[in-house]
Parts: structure tokens; sequence; C-alpha cells
């Protein structure tokens, strides 16, 4: 028992626990800005199979990494696009949408895999990059400065999705349409064009996201490899009330189970079953939703589409 | 370009013609069929070949078509599962949880048991349908509890509960029920299979490796009883005025909190019952991985069936196909692609419900 609670375990834990929380952030980030403006995306984890499967691929045939990052973006952007044409002109039920999106990256993904690669594969992806100085500090510089360029990206996306959500005009925009969308029109912000950014936008960091498990996490491409992890980022909106420090909180609670879980794996001295353990998350996900309730509102006007009347 | 006429989208004021939604939703799938042979055509597949394939390989002779039916069975329960739910606007994606927690209950029967082992298989097939309803309906009173009482939202917590289901069927099938070491337990004693056409096998021989088994029947008895309640029953009435207008539902004194726990509860049992039948008519075991998605397939299948509970059969059957092709053809994953663009579709033809498109001339347009 005591092998657990040794200094090196620990830190590896945390250190594998951060580097891990970065496909959630990406995702849950994006999705973060596309919920806020009053849209809910619920195909990010066919948007992170797509975005994963291009990223490696790009990567793997020419050998440069930011080409195939580039390369997610674009195939994350493009099925964005086609969900906000879906949401926003064909006002969509956004519940049932993200299913079909869902399953289109999944098969997509898995189809061009086949064609393409034909065997599992793998890519020397993003290595670590220590930051100077930094990286030195005792403990804290090798969990958190010892991590790879996508890590350091993602981390440094929250404090920027809440200065932009929070401190800039297009922010306001953003969280007027998802309140109160026919006041926002009625002020001359356009609904559509604003949710249009917002998805799209989405789409493309859930690209990354999935670019972020193949190309910097586990540099490989498998049939459905998020298994579910997009579908988490979606929850993990609503545990984070809304706001990207309340999403880092939830994206560092799977990802350090998932840490622990792993780490537990190796140590066979520990009793607890690894399922029940990663089923915590999940359950205690419902809980914060349950206990958050009379305290955070989601945007009033989440899920519904908006039709000017005309 | 300078037409003569324009083309105009007028929201409509009278009723759809009977006819439309089913002509869109056979169009979807066959223009959602052309799509997918040109992706494929493009990135370097033969579409014709595939579209040959996959015709011999679902419907070519009746061991394979026993093989389609095979695969529609779940999917036509959790079809209807989603249906009842989706009428009253609960989009309940949980599916796949109600799927697995149907079959844990349905599986304690045989592995507690709950019933003695040389129980006749009356018992043991009725205890098991009873349990995986439960079990079901457990996995869909949460969500609907937490939506009515706290108005929490139910995708979500449906969508966690999947996981849950999953994580908790692993728990058992790794520790506690494993066979051998496995990730399965124990295969079931005969009195707890669902009877097989190839059981007939030695009075008829052309049932010989038939696979199709009694679950199927259930899926159409529960559509009968599913299309008697929306269409005959104060319920069903009750259910489709909350969705279409829940305030006018609720001045009409309808309890609304009873019937979203009740009808997410009635969803769970159906999905559950799925679940039932899988493990009893296919697995003969709970074992990993029982379903191939079938709780998010069931989402489209509700949605182009346009929750009406005969067209869930076929639509079931048409997808069951789907499933039987991703599994035998290559490329695998058109299967999946497939479904995703024959939602797409169906939402676009969508539109031609709720707009008429007119064509109007020009010099009509200016007077």
């Amino acid at each position: 028992m005591s092998e657990i609670f040794s200094a090196t375990v620990i830190i590896g834990i945390l250190t594998s626990g951060i580097r891990l929380a970065t496909p959630y952030l990406y995702a849950a980030i994006g999705e973060t800005f596309s919920q806020r403006s009053g849209v809910l995306n619920l195909g990010v984890e066919g948007q992170m199979l797509l975005g994963a499967f291009v990223s490696f691929y790009v990567a793997f045939t020419t050998g440069n990494l930011w080409l195939g990052l580039l390369g997610a973006m674009i195939a994350g952007a493009l099925m964005g696009l086609a969900m906000a044409y879906v949401t926003v002109n064909l006002q969509a039920v956004q519940g049932i949408s993200g299913i079909g999106f869902y399953l289109f990256g999944l098969g997509m993904s898995d189809l061009l895999f086949k064609m393409l690669l034909g065997t599992v594969e793998t890519v020397k992806g993003f290595s670590v990059a220590p930051i100077p100085v930094l990286s030195k500090i005792p403990v804290i510089g090798e969990i958190f400065f010892q991590q790879n360029i996508m890590v350091y990206i993602a981390f440094l996306l929250v404090p920027t999705a809440w200065f932009i959500l929070n401190k800039t005009t297009l922010g306001l925009k953003i969280r007027s349409v998802g309140e109160n969308p026919d006041a926002a029109d009625s002020l001359g912000v356009s609904v559509a064009k604003i949710r249009y950014f917002t998805i799209i936008l989405g789409g493309t960091l859930s690209g990354v996201a999935g670019a972020s498990m193949s190309i910097a996490l586990l540099n490989v491409f498998q049939q459905n490899m998020t298994s579910g992890l997009g579908f988490i980022a979606v929850a993990l909106v609503y545990f984070g009330a809304w706001r990207a420090w309340g999403v880092l909180a939830g994206a560092l609670l799977f990802s350090m189970v998932q840490a622990i879980q792993l780490r537990m794996q190796i140590i066979e001295s520990i009793s607890l079953s690894p399922d029940l353990a990663v089923m915590m998350p999940y359950i205690l996900t419902i809980i914060v939703l349950v206990a958050s309730v009379s305290r955070v509102r989601a945007p009033a006007a989440l899920t519904k589409p908006f039709d000017r009347g005309d | 370009m300078n037409l003569p006429f324009s083309i105009r989208f007028e929201k409509r004021t009278d009723d759809v013609p009977k006819w439309l939604p089913a002509a869109t939703a056979i169009g979807s799938v066959v223009i959602a069929f052309l799509i997918s042979g040109i992706v494929l055509a493009f990135i370097g597949g033969e579409p014709l070949r595939v579209l040959k394939f996959f015709f011999e390989a679902t419907f070519g002779n009746w061991a394979v078509f026993s093989d389609t039916l095979v695969k529609a069975t779940p999917l036509i329960m959790i079809g209807l599962a989603c249906s009842v739910a989706f009428k009253m606007k609960l989009w309940n994606i949980g599916a796949e949880g109600q799927f697995y927690a149907g079959a844990f209950f349905a599986s304690l029967v045989v592995l507690v048991p709950l019933v003695p082992p040389d129980a006749p298989k009356v018992i043991t097939l009725g205890a098991m349908v009873v349990m995986g309803m439960i079990g079901g309906a457990i996995w869909g009173f949460f969500p609907g509890f937490l939506k009515a009482r706290y108005n929490v939202n139910e995708i979500i917590t449906t969508l966690m509960l999947n996981y849950v289901a999953i994580f908790w069927n692993n728990f058992w099938i790794f520790d506690k029920w494993s066979d051998a070491g496995f990730q399965m337990t124990p295969t079931f004693p005969k009195t707890a299979w669902l009877p097989r056409l190839a059981d007939l096998a030695r009075e008829y021989p052309v049932f010989s490796g038939i696979t199709l088994h009694v679950g199927v029947v259930f899926g159409i008895i529960a559509a009968v009883i599913m299309w008697w309640v929306f269409k005959r029953s104060r319920w069903g009435y009750e259910i489709n005025l909350i969705g279409d207008n829940p305030e006018a539902a609720r001045y009409a004194g309808l309890n609304i909190t009873r019937n979203i726990i009740l009808v997410m509860m009635v969803s769970g049992a159906l999905a559950g019952l799925a679940g039932m039948s899988e493990i009893s008519g296919v697995v003969h075991r709970l074992q990993e991985k029982i379903s191939a998605g079938y709780g998010f397939t069931g989402i489209i299948v509700a949605w182009l069936a346009k929750l009406n509970p005969f067209a869930v059969i076929i639509v079931s059957i048409l997808f069951g196909a789907l499933i039987v092709a991703g599994r035998e053809i290559q490329p695998a994953g058109l299967a999946y692609l497939l479904q995703g663009i024959i939602l797409f579709m169906v939402i676009s033809s969508d539109v031609l419900l709720r707009y008429q498109v007119r064509i109007v001339r020009k010099e009509q347009e200016t007077v």
C-alpha cells in the first residue's frame, strides 16, 4: 500500500494527469463557446475522431506535425460548418443531430483509416519541450513544465477563453445570443453569424482535441480511439457551469482519475476495481449538476433554435 | 442569373400531405446511399461492387436475412424506446446504458440465481423479461426524476449513465462473474435461451442454422402496443399534448412531472428489454461490448421512422442490414458513415415538412 503514496508515484500521476487533460480541455473549451451562444454540439466525439485521423495521416505521410495539426483544424472546422448549417439554417433538434455527426465522424475516420492506412502505424508525436527556468523548479516544474507544446496551449486556452467570453465585445455578443437571441437580434447582432462562428470554432478545437491524442498523447490512430471522451467534454461544460475555469476543474477531475487508474493497473496490490474507479467521475458529474441547479443557470437559449420569423 | 421565376420557401399553413413524410424518409435514404457511394469512389473504393455485396450479405438468402433480422431486433425495441421519449421532447440518448442495465438485471436471474436452476424455461425467461425491463426502467427513472424534479438536462444525465452502466457491467464481468479469467460470464443454461428457429431444425430442416429468435416477436408486440398507446389511449394523447405544447398541457391539468418520469421509465424498460433479448437470444451470457452502438443507432431509427412504431420496424430492418454489412464488408466504417449521412438527409428533408416550396413567376411577384 505504501508504494502508491511515495513522492515519485504521486508526481508521476500528477504529470500524466496534466497531460491526459489536454483532449478534454480543447474539446470542452470549444464546446463552451458553442453552448454559450445557445448551441449544444453533441457531435464533438465525431469531430475529434476525424481530427485525430486527419492529423495522424498528414503527419504520417508528410512527417510534419504542424501540418497534421492544421489538417485536424480544417477537418474539425468543416464538420463544424456542416453542424452550423444543420443547427442554424435547418433548425434541427440539437440532441438528435449531434448523434448523426458522431456516427459520421466515427464511420468516416474508420473508412479513411482502412482505405488509406490499413494497419495501425505510429508517428513520432510532439516531444516533451521543457520550459527554460520554470521546468527546473522542483516538483512543480516536473509536473507542469516538462510537457509537450499541445499541453501548454491547452492550458493557455483556459484564461484565453475566459478573457474572450467575459472581457471582449465578441464575448458579450456570444453570451447575449445564448441568453436572449431576440434582444440581441433587435440590437443588430446577427444571431446566425455568431452561432456559425462559435460552432465552427468548437469544431476546430474538437479537431485539435483529436490531434492532441493521435499526434501528441498516444501517437497512433485506431478506430474509435476517443471512446466517449468527446461526450464527456460536452458534459464537462455543464459540470463547469459554462465557465472556462469550471471546465478546467472538471477536465482535471476526469484526467486525474484516469491517471490514477492507469497507475493502479501497474501496481497490482491495489484491490479497488478500476471499473468502479472510472465510474466515479460520471456519477459525480450528475451529482454536481443536481447540486448546482439552484445556483447556476444554463444559457437561457441553449438548444433553442432561433427563428427571426421572416 | 436571371430566371423568369424564383423559388420560395414558405411556412406551411395547411396540413402536411400524408404521403410526404414517408417520401422524404425514403428519398433521404436513397440520397444518403448515393453520397456514400460517391465518397467511397472518391477515396478509391468500388461503390457498385460494395452495393451488390451489401444486398447479398444482408438480403441474399434466408440465412443472411435472418442475421439482418437478428440485428434489427434490438433496434426495433430501442427505436420504440427513443420514439416514446422523443414524442414528449425528452431527448433520451441513454438507450445504450438502459440496454446494458437491462442485460445486467436479466442476467441476475441466472447468475444470482433468482429462480432455481432447474426451473421450467417459461419461468426463467419470464423472470428475465421482467428483470430486464425493470433494469432499463431504473436507468430511465433517474434522468426522468432529475428532469422532472430539478430540471436537470436529460441529455447529459442519460449520456453519463451510459458509461456508468457499461463500467458497472464490466466490473461484474471482469471481477465477479468472470469465466476462467475471460471477460465474460459462463454460458447461461439452455433454460435461459430464447427459442430460435434453428431449434426446430429436426422437424423442419429448412430452419437449420437460422439464428432468428423470439426477441423479434417481443419487438413486434411492443410496436403494436406503442402504436395503440400513441393512437388510441388517453395516455398517448397526454404525451403528445405535453410534447407539442407543455403550457397548454399544464393548463389542462395534466401532471407533467409524473408523465416525464413515467415516459422515461417506459423508454428505459423498452431499451432494457432489448438488452435482455440480446443476451438471452444471441450471446447467451453477459459479456463486454454486447451492443454494436444500438443505443445511438436507435436514435436515428426513431427519427427516420418519424416516431411511428410500425415504421420503426421497417427502418430497423434496414439498419440491421447496415450493421450486418458493416461487419461483413470492407471497408468497415461505411455503415456508421451511412447512418450519419442518412440522419443529415432526414433533418434536411424535414424542412420540406415545415415549409412548402413554391415556384413564383417574376411578373406575378411584382404585382
